[in-house]
């Protein structure tokens, strides 16, 4: 008898919490109706497109969509696993993205911390907007750019290297310089874009802590060494777990611009295979199984990082 | 002012020449680009550095004046860009507003439906097929919808928002002003730094859109700048229709490549000044705040 008359509570309790709910949104409806067309945005071309991550699972037949389409659990994912196609590019995509990882998250930081120690504010600012440039331009623009000046008979960068007595090489079309080429371009778009963060984070450093250390009579090197790269950790901590969600999401508008058929081995990455399966070859649950397990491994990733950093550090996204 | 130690000077040596060289990495290729595209065909092929031209020699961008389907791109472009950003900015405002109130039921649930999307999608292929099912294929509302708002710029302003002092808009709803009203009214006004920030942020994202481009238009009419560009720069590519009337095979000069980027490029480093502060001012507000 008791026992029912608490579930009967209980019901009543949760009967009032949902009439509560209904009334909140009835007296913010304003709000809500406010909010609604980008929920309805995200639920359309976001929320669907990852149920539509199920012809990864089925042989999508284009006659019978998404719904009719025949299940075939993970026979798309053994085909991935086991052809020969698939690992030399995700093998390729790993030594590019680590490259990029690794060089382009610290030329920020190192950038950053030359910047502050500018002391001359017009140079600073005529670097900085110099070196903000290639962010706000297409891949398409510095692809060309860049195919540009390290042609072998014109470009600067031949032109050079034969100043100095060494053969011009055609980098674009060469597979040893190709990643590097990747790699590079990279820092050359975002470096100077991606140094403002830490210069934020510089300019709320305490100015009394470097006036105390030059009192011990401590060198340039030795104030950054001890005072800025510590202040700046946290930031440093957060964005560098950003760049490993990054690791496998590699940056195809990029490489699709550069890549061409000489360099196909070394280049091709798994987005770019995925575009030319899925598009090109119209092998749509094929490539569906490659861009899924692509985005398991990413979103992982960042779940794994933001969890380390959490219980190492005092700092970490959520 | 104090004295600097020689071991300072030498520091400060190295540190100016280092970001010289940075800057110099950076705007060598442009240089090389305009020069190119200021040059005649002969000056191009000779052997040598090409970063001040010597003789010029506007041919190139002759040619890009007579090219039809550069004309429709611009046109294409700017409608796509207008539009596209006009679109954006509303929804994330309207959207940001509510989301950064306290009074919204299941807030933090509606922010986390809305961040999640940053962390996890669909991919390339379920997304292409979607917008094949909704019959977007080949028209402008695939260029503009499937990508209109932007979770991240979406919370940026959501926390721009959130530092507005609350008593603003108390007075104004004892007067029985409602929250669009407010909105409109108080908000808005106020938050021109972020507004201005988002609109650039849209407009220079569609100016350089080109992928969903090549994947959803089929249609030569229908084309944007970027896409075009491509073609004629990475793919060496003239359009037909200009081959059929001047009946020749139109050799695609280097000069007139250029000529191009420079072209496309035009108004994105006109505005480039705003672009830069505004940039900043918003990465900024987004970042150092949770």
């Amino acid at each position: 008898m008791q026992l029912r008359g608490m579930k009967k509570q209980s019901n009543e309790m949760k009967i009032n919490r949902f009439s509560n709910t209904l009334i909140s949104y009835k007296k913010n409806s304003l709000f809500f109706l406010m909010l609604l067309p980008a929920i309805i945005y995200f639920v359309i071309f976001h929320y669907l497109p990852m149920y539509g991550v199920t012809i990864a699972f089925k042989d999508y037949y284009i006659l019978k969509g998404i719904l009719g389409s025949k299940w075939v659990g993970f026979k798309h994912f053994e085909d991935v696993f086991s052809g020969l196609f698939f690992w030399p590019v995700f093998k390729n995509t790993l030594i590019i993205s680590f490259y990029k990882l690794m060089l382009g998250f610290f030329a920020p930081i190192v950038l950053a911390i030359m910047l502050n120690e500018v002391s001359h504010n017009k140079y600073k600012k005529v670097v900085q907007s110099i070196t903000y440039l290639p962010h706000f331009m297409s891949w398409v623009v510095l692809s060309g750019l860049l195919i540009e000046i390290l042609s072998p008979s014109r470009g600067p960068v031949n032109i050079l290297l034969q100043g100095i007595g060494l053969e011009p090489i055609y980098f674009i079309a060469e597979k040893s310089w190709f990643r590097s080429i990747l790699v590079g371009s990279s820092i050359w778009k975002e470096a100077g874009w991606s140094s403002i963060i830490y210069l934020a984070a510089i300019s709320g450093i305490d100015p009394q802590m470097y006036e105390v250390a030059e009192l011990d009579g401590a060198s340039r090197m030795r104030k950054i060494w001890n005072i800025t790269i510590p202040s700046i950790m946290p930031v440093i901590i957060i964005m560098f777990i950003f760049a490993t969600g990054k690791i496998i999401q590699d940056d195809f508008e990029q490489v699709y611009n550069l890549l061409n058929p000489a360099v196909m081995e070394v280049g091709d990455v798994i987005s770019t295979y995925t575009y030319r399966e899925g598009l090109e070859r119209m092998n749509y649950s094929y490539a569906a199984a490659v861009g899924l397990f692509k985005n398991v491994i990413s979103f992982a990733l960042v779940m794994g990082t933001n969890y380390i950093a959490r219980r190492t550090s005092d700092y970490a996204l959520w | 002012m104090k004295i600097k130690s020689k071991q300072d000077i030498f520091f400060d040596c190295i540190i100016y020449s280092l970001l010289f060289l940075c800057c110099l990495i950076t705007i060598v290729p442009f240089l090389q680009a305009v020069t190119i595209s200021l040059s005649p065909a002969s000056e191009v092929n000779k052997y040598g550095l090409h970063l001040i031209p010597t003789s010029f020699n506007l041919e190139g961008y002759q040619k890009v004046i007579q090219h039809d389907q550069i004309w429709i791109a611009y046109k294409n472009t700017i409608i796509r860009t207008v539009l596209g950003t006009f679109l954006a900015v509303a929804l994330t405002v309207l959207a940001a507003y509510p989301l950064a109130k306290k009074d919204l039921p299941h807030r933090t649930f509606w922010t986390g439906f809305i961040v999640f999307t940053m962390y996890f999608s669909g991919g390339l292929i379920p997304r292409y097929l979607l917008v094949n099912n909704l019959g977007l294929l080949n028209s402008m509302s695939a260029l503009v919808l499937p990508s209109m708002i932007s979770a991240f710029t979406l919370i940026v302003t959501r926390n721009f928002f959130m530092t507005i002092p609350e008593s603003l808009e108390e007075s104004a709803r004892i007067d029985g002003a409602n929250d669009l009203y407010i909105l409109y009214k108080i908000i808005i006004p106020i938050s021109k730094p972020i507004i201005a920030t988002i609109t650039l942020w849209y407009g220079v994202w569609h100016w350089n859109q080109w992928f969903d481009c090549m994947i959803y238009i089929m249609d030569k009419e229908k084309f944007v700048l970027q896409y075009v560009l491509r073609q004629i720069v990475l793919e060496g590519q003239m359009s037909d229709s200009e081959m059929a009337i001047t009946d020749v095979m139109v050799v695609n000069t280097e000069t007139m490549k250029m000529a191009t980027l420079v072209v496309a490029t035009l108004p994105i480093i006109c505005v480039y000044p705003f672009l830069q502060k505004y940039f900043v001012k918003g990465v900024m507000m987004g970042s150092l705040k949770g």
